[in-house]
C-alpha cells in the first residue's frame, strides 16, 4: 500500500501544462503590451486580427530571424545560458499546484501509547511496516475514523493537479530551482563579453541574492503555521483555517515585493533596465535565444503568481463556493477556474505595478532589501514564533498576527521617519539657484583646479 | 542676483504614510487604473494615431523628401548654379550643368541627383537656392527596396513636385512665404531682365 504514481497521468499533465504555459507566456506578452498601452492612453497592438494573432506573428518572427552569435563571445556559455534560464523556470513549476489538490495522507504510528507521533520516515522493514499498519487499523476501528489504507485509496482515486504530487520539500524546491535561474542570467551576461551585459548580470546576481532572504523569511512564517513545506498541505491548512493572507498580511506584502525582485519586474528591473544598460544581460542575444530568455522570465512570473495564490490566497479555495470533497467534473472545473482567476489577477497586478512605481536606483534597491525588508520580516517572524508557541489568547492566537503586522508596518514607518529626517546642518548648506554655472565656486582648499579656464 | 529675489523651496515633508510606501503605491495604482479605464471606456482619451489609415497633417515647413520645382512653362526651374551642392553638409547633391536650351538662362542641370539615403534633411539646399528651385516637401514615408532606388534623379524629383502640387501640400517658400527675387516669372520679375542679357 503506497501512494501511486501514474506515468500516463503525469505525462498528460506535463504536456498539457507545458503546452498551456507556452501559449500562456506568448499571450502574456500580448496582455502586457495591451495593459501598458491602456495605462499610457494608447491602443496597443491591434493589427493581426485585432492583436489576437500578434503572439503567433512574434513567435514566427523570432524563429525565422537571423541567429547572431558575435565573434567575441564565449560560445559554450552563450548557448547554454538561455537554456538554463528556461529549464530552471520550467522545473520550478513542477511542485506548484495549479488546480484542485488534496494533501497525501499521513501515516501515524500508533504502536506507542500516548502521545501518538507522526512518522517522519517510512517504516524501513516490511515487519515494521506491517506492525504500523495493524496498529493504524486497530486505532481506526476503535475511533471510527478512516484508516490509513482507506485514506490512501481515496487519495489515489483523484487526480492531483500538480506535476509532482506529494513532494514534501515542496516550496523549498521551488526556491532552490528558481534561484538557479540566476545562473542563466549571469552566464548570459558574462559570456557576452560586453560591459552592459556584464553590468546587468552583476546587478541581477546581487539583487536576487539579496531578495532571497526576505522571500524565504516571509514564507517561513506560513511554513511554521502549516507545519509542512508541502504546497498541497499548505493549501489544505488554509482550507481548514482560513487564508494565510488574513493572518500574515505583512508577510504577503514582503513575499510579493520579493517575487517582484526575483522576476526582475519593473520596480526592480535593474538587470535589464533598457534606459541604462541597452538591454542588460540579453543585449547580445537575438532570435530564439532572446525569446528563450523572455520565456524563462514570463514562466518565472507565472510560477510566482501560482505560488502567491497557493501560499497566501488559499489556492483553489474560495469560502462557501468550493467544496474540498467535491471531485465531480464540475467541482474540479470550478476549482480550476478559481485558481486560474487568482493567478491571472496577480499577473495583471504585476503588470499594473510596472506602470505605477518607478525603477529603484541600485543603492535604494539594496537599502530596501537589507535595511527595510530584512528587519521587518525578521521581526514579524520572531513575533509569530512567540505567538504560535505561547498562544496568548488561546487556540485562535494566530489572529493576533493581523494587528501585529499592521503595528510592525507602522512602527517601521516611524523608525524610518526618525532615521531619514534631514538634520538642520544639511538644510543650511543648500545652495540657491543663481543661473547656470553661477553657483559654482572653486573652494580655496580644493584639490581640483580649473586650469583650462585660464586660457 | 539679489537675496530677496531668491525663493527658497523646501522638499515636501515625509509623513509616516509616505514612509511605509504602501498608501503611496495604492494612490499610484488609482492613477494607473484611472488611465486604463479612461482608455478602455472613453476612447476619445486615446492618443494613438492609426498610421497608415490616419495620416498626420504636418506643418508646411516640415523637411521631408526634396522636390525640384517647375516654372510656369513646366521647365525645371534650376539654373545649375551649384549653390545647393556647395551648401550641402552631407554632399548628397550631384549636378552636371549643361548650356540651357532656353533663351532666358545660361545653364540648366543635365543631371540632378540627390542621394536620399545620404541626405540629413537639414534644408540648407533650400536656403541656398537663389531661384527657389529645390524645396523640401512634407512627404515623410520614403521607402525603397534597394539603395539605387533611393538615389533620386531629376525626373523623379520633378515628379515629386507634380505629386505635391496635385496633393495641394506645397511647402513654405524659404523667404517668409514669398518667392526669391531671382525666381519670379520672366514676365513679372528680374529673371526676365537677366535673360535679356543672354
Amino acid at each position: 500500500m503506497s501512494l501511486e504514481f501514474s506515468l500516463l497521468i503525469t505525462v498528460i499533465l506535463i504536456s498539457a501544462v507545458l503546452g498551456c504555459l507556452n501559449g500562456g507566456v506568448a499571450y502574456l506578452i500580448l496582455v502586457e503590451r495591451k495593459i501598458s498601452a491602456w495605462v499610457q492612453d494608447r491602443v496597443g497592438p491591434n493589427r493581426a486580427f485585432y492583436g489576437i494573432l500578434q503572439p503567433i506573428c512574434d513567435g514566427v518572427k523570432l524563429l525565422l530571424k537571423e541567429e547572431m552569435i558575435p565573434k567575441y563571445v564565449d560560445k559554450l556559455f552563450f548557448i547554454i545560458a538561455p537554456a538554463i534560464a528556461l529549464i530552471t523556470a520550467f522545473m520550478a513549476l513542477a511542485v506548484v499546484p495549479f488546480g484542485p489538490t488534496s494533501p497525501s495522507p499521513i501515516l501515524v504510528d500508533y504502536r506507542q501509547n500516548s502521545p501518538a507521533y507522526k512518522l517522519a520516515v517510512w517504516p524501513s522493514t516490511q515487519v515494521e511496516y506491517d506492525a504500523v499498519m495493524i496498529a493504524d487499523r486497530n486505532h481506526a476501528s476503535e475511533n471510527k475514523s478512516v484508516s490509513f489504507e482507506d485514506q490512501v485509496k481515496n487519495y489515489n482515486s483523484h487526480i492531483q493537479f500538480v506535476l509532482a504530487p506529494h513532494v514534501d520539500i515542496g516550496i523549498l524546491m521551488v526556491f532552490a530551482i528558481g534561484s538557479l535561474g540566476v545562473y542563466g542570467v549571469i552566464l548570459g551576461g558574462w559570456s557576452s563579453n560586453n560591459k552592459y551585459s556584464l553590468l546587468g548580470s552583476l546587478r541581477s546576481s546581487a539583487q536576487l541574492i539579496s531578495y532571497e532572504i526576505p522571500l524565504g523569511l516571509s514564507v517561513l512564517g506560513v511554513v511554521l503555521v502549516t507545519g509542512s513545506l508541502n504546497l498541497e498541505r499548505i493549501i489544505q491548512h488554509q482550507v481548514d483555517h482560513g487564508w494565510n493572507v488574513l493572518f500574515q498580511p505583512l508577510a504577503m506584502v514582503l513575499f510579493g515585493t520579493s517575487i517582484f525582485a526575483e522576476c526582475n519586474r519593473l520596480p526592480f528591473d535593474l538587470p535589464e533596465s533598457e534606459q541604462e544598460l541597452v538591454g542588460g544581460y540579453h543585449t547580445e542575444y537575438s532570435s530564439m535565444k532572446f525569446a528563450l530568455f523572455l520565456f524563462g522570465e514570463y514562466t518565472h512570473m507565472i510560477t510566482t503568481s501560482f505560488l502567491m495564490m497557493a501560499v497566501f490566497f488559499g489556492g483553489w479555495h474560495l469560502p462557501f463556493i468550493t467544496d474540498p470533497n467535491d471531485f465531480s467534473i464540475f467541482g474540479i472545473a470550478l476549482k480550476f477556474a478559481i485558481a486560474a482567476g487568482k493567478t491571472i489577477g496577480f499577473i495583471i497586478f504585476y503588470m499594473l505595478i510596472r506602470w505605477t512605481i518607478l525603477r529603484f536606483r541600485f543603492d535604494q534597491l539594496m537599502h530596501l532589501a537589507w535595511k527595510i525588508m530584512l528587519p521587518i520580516s525578521l521581526a514579524s517572524f520572531t513575533i509569530l514564533v512567540f505567538v504560535i508557541h505561547f498562544k496568548p489568547i488561546g487556540q485562535e492566537s494566530i489572529w493576533l498576527m493581523c494587528p501585529i503586522s499592521l503595528a510592525i508596518l507602522l512602527g517601521s514607518g516611524f523608525i524610518g521617519l526618525r532615521i531619514s529626517k534631514p538634520s538642520a546642518a544639511s538644510t543650511k548648506t543648500m545652495v540657491p539657484y543663481l543661473g547656470h554655472g553661477a553657483g559654482y565656486s572653486v573652494q580655496q582648499n580644493s584639490k581640483i583646479r580649473f586650469e583650462s579656464l585660464g586660457r | 542676483m539679489k537675496a530677496e529675489e531668491i525663493s527658497w523651496v523646501k522638499s515636501p515633508e515625509f509623513g509616516v504614510m509616505d514612509q511605509i510606501f504602501l498608501p503611496a503605491i495604492f494612490t499610484g495604482m488609482v492613477t494607473t487604473l484611472t488611465h486604463m479605464g479612461n482608455t478602455l471606456f472613453n476612447s476619445k482619451d486615446v492618443v494613438t494615431q492609426q498610421f497608415p489609415e490616419q495620416r498626420p497633417t504636418l506643418p508646411a515647413n516640415y523637411r521631408g523628401v526634396h522636390r525640384l520645382n517647375r516654372d510656369d512653362e513646366g521647365r525645371v526651374k534650376c539654373v545649375a548654379c551649384y549653390m545647393c551642392s556647395t551648401a550641402c553638409p552631407a554632399h548628397c547633391i550631384d549636378i552636371v550643368a549643361a548650356p540651357s536650351p532656353w533663351p532666358d538662362r545660361e545653364k540648366y542641370p543635365e543631371v540632378f541627383v540627390i542621394d536620399e539615403l545620404r541626405c540629413i534633411y537639414c534644408g540648407m539646399c533650400e536656403q541656398a537656392c537663389p531661384v527657389d528651385a529645390i524645396e523640401l516637401t512634407t512627404l515623410y514615408d520614403l521607402t525603397g527596396h534597394s539603395r539605387e532606388e533611393m538615389i533620386f534623379n531629376k525626373e523623379k524629383l520633378l515628379s515629386v513636385f507634380d505629386k505635391t502640387v496635385a496633393m495641394g501640400t506645397d511647402p513654405v517658400r524659404t523667404t517668409h512665404g514669398r518667392l526669391g527675387v531671382a525666381s519670379e516669372p520672366a514676365s513679372r520679375g528680374v529673371t526676365g531682365s537677366s535673360s535679356m542679357q543672354t
